[in-house]
């Protein structure tokens, strides 16, 4: 059974009155082609209309979309083979952060990203993709060991935040996070981040410094939610979307702000409706990405993220 | 609170209460109750004779307390906000600002500064929590970076006081960005082998805890300062149970091995003056 959001519905209706009426015709065996055709014309225009001018909140709910693609499912269609890896060597194996070496096009790439459940047993083993301090420092501990064999690395980030727990509190949640943002900085082998979700704060900057960081088209990356931002500021739930507006968390708003480097286009409707093609895209973007980086030295990917990300600011 | 306690609007406005402190006025310790003369209070570094609370103070009174004679070259003192996403919620931004610049005579929630520490050369970057919750935004973060690349070009140990809420919201993705900003700075700092401090002061959280202030080669505290990742009432309400007593104090952080050391005001200046000797 699909999940629908409100503005996916009114689509959903006319496509199964298509359903209904091809079954119509082959029950009772007459002619509704042109009926069907015209049918199918509103419906592509009605989801060119709806997707073409979605709101930012729209976007927050298509990111969060139940049936959209987490990280192992793009891994899963963009590696030919994938070994996963677990544990920081210190505390625990945190399933909310997944990682290890996959091969794409005969390449090897360690990829690293949060990780969402899919039913709600799922859901609780993998905290709903809410890392806990032994996820950072696993995520970390991967990237060093991409770095100890000159693999690239590319990172998946997909969190509503890190998780704001008891023990995550005693184990360092803050310490884990900085750690991460300071040493990416020095790693020696490109590393590509793409949003393919929610991007909350400090949970997912913690995996997010790189040479190219993109986002896909219906994703959102701020400091804070917008739920969480309108509890704060208008001191109620109630203004999400107000919220979501001013935050503006979207791509197209992160880019035109220079906080991002690249959009990656999804399936018309979300990456939801189409995982060959939505996972082709993005296997496509980490292959070109990774070429182009690779015409760089070391020395200058690192002087480089580190130029982009301090020229990040506006003041007088 | 109280009309004579330092938070007290009539008594922060600088130059009124400076002129007016002669003999006066009172403090009254928050923890333990007990009054003291202002100047008192003033010589115990702003803590309590009694208890030994140690009142929240600003970069004025770090400033006053650290550097000898009170002597020191402010970094970028003039830098100050944009407002990169015309960001209303119940107020506009930039009146925010303008109404928060009124109210504290600061420029935003850091400032920066070159001097001597017991004839120790040290840039000090630190903290007000009055403007905006110390929450860092552009100005602040980059504020912060410049003065490690001071530290950097002019190979001076850096020590950075926090005490922030976290983000600033206004400025959404900008401020997120600013964690990003200084944790590369301090990256460059380590590197070349210059020496950070930093003393989380009460209180420090969200994205300052997450970036500069957890990546001291000291990390360091006063007694009773609230540090952590995520505020007490964020917790309380994802675990749905009380939070045990003295949950993300100081000691606490010390005990879980993310504190070096906590020191006493007091004893602040010469203990990291002696700390900076050794590494010489
Ligand atoms: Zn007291």
């Amino acid at each position: 059974m699909r999940t629908l959001l409100e503005f996916e519905k009114p689509i959903a209706d006319l496509e199964l009155k298509l359903v209904e009426l091809k079954k119509l015709a082959i029950d009772n065996d007459v002619d509704v082609s042109a009926a069907a055709s015209s049918l199918e014309k509103s419906i592509a225009s009605l989801k060119k209309e709806t997707f073409s001018n979605l709101t930012r909140w729209q976007r927050v709910q298509l990111s969060r979309h139940p049936e959209r693609p987490y990280t192992l499912d793009y891994i899963e269609n963009i590696c030919e083979e994938f070994i996963e890896v677990h544990g920081d060597r210190n505390v625990a194996d945190d399933k909310a952060m997944v990682g290890g070496f996959g091969k794409i096009d005969g390449q090897t790439v360690m990829i690293i990203g949060q990780q969402k459940g899919r039913n709600t047993k799922q859901r609780q083993m993998r905290n709903f993709g809410m890392p806990n301090p032994e996820g950072y420092r696993k995520a970390l501990r991967l990237m060093k060991m991409a770095e100890k064999f000159g693999k690239p690395i590319v990172t998946l980030i997909d969190t509503p935040g890190a998780f704001p727990g008891l023990e995550a509190e005693e184990r360092g949640q803050g310490e884990a996070i900085a750690r991460n943002i300071r040493d990416m900085f020095m790693l020696k082998v490109p590393v590509i981040c793409i949003i393919i979700g929610e991007g909350a704060s400090g949970g997912a900057l913690g995996i997010a410094i790189g040479d190219r960081v993109l986002m896909l088209e219906n994703t959102w990356y701020s400091v804070i939610s917008p739920e969480s931002c309108s509890s704060i500021l208008w001191r109620s739930w109630d203004f999400k979307e107000q919220a979501a507006e001013a935050l503006k968390l979207t791509a197209n708003d992160m880019l035109g702000n220079g906080l991002v480097d690249g959009i990656i286009p999804e399936p018309l409707g979300g990456a939801h409706l189409n995982y060959g093609l939505a996972t082709a895209t993005v296997k496509k973007v980490i292959l070109d990405t990774i070429s182009e980086l690779n015409k760089f030295s070391a020395d200058e990917r690192i002087s480089q993220r580190i130029d982009k990300f301090t020229k990040m600011g506006v003041f007088q | 609170m109280s009309w004579f306690t330092r938070k007290d609007k009539g008594i922060l406005t600088p130059t009124e209460s400076k002129r007016e402190a002669p003999d006066g006025l009172w403090y009254q310790c928050p923890s333990c109750k007990k009054a003291m003369h202002t100047r008192e209070h003033r010589l115990l570094a702003y803590t309590c004779s009694n208890c030994n609370y140690h009142e929240k103070i600003g970069s004025q009174e770090y400033f006053e307390l650290l550097f000898d004679q009170t002597k020191y070259t402010e970094l970028d003192a003039m830098l100050s906000s944009g407002d990169p996403l015309t960001f209303i919620d119940t107020k506009r931004y930039p009146d925010r600002i303008k109404a928060t610049e009124k109210k504290t005579g600061l420029k935003d929630a850091v400032r920066a500064a070159h001097g001597k520490m017991n004839d120790v050369d040290i840039v000090i970057a630190c903290m007000d929590f009055s403007f905006i919750g110390g929450s860092m935004g552009s100005v602040v973060g980059e504020k912060i970076a410049r003065a490690i690349e001071y530290a950097l070009q002019n190979k001076i140990p850096f020590l950075m006081i926090s005490k922030s809420g976290g983000a600033r919201m206004m400025e959404a993705g900008f401020s997120l960005m600013q964690m990003a900003k200084t944790s590369a700075r301090l990256a460059q700092l380590a590197e070349a082998g210059i020496p950070y401090i930093s003393l989380l002061t009460d209180p420090t959280t969200g994205g300052v805890t997450a970036s500069y202030a957890m990546l001291g080669d000291f990390n360091i505290s006063e007694p009773g300062a609230l540090i952590g990742f995520a505020g007490p009432r964020v917790i309380r309400e994802t675990i749905g149970k009380d939070l045990p007593k003295g949950f993300q104090s100081a000691e606490f952080v010390l005990e879980h091995g993310f504190l070096d050391f906590i020191v006493d005001r007091k004893d602040m200046k010469d203990k990291l003056a002696s700390l900076l000797e050794m590494l010489k």
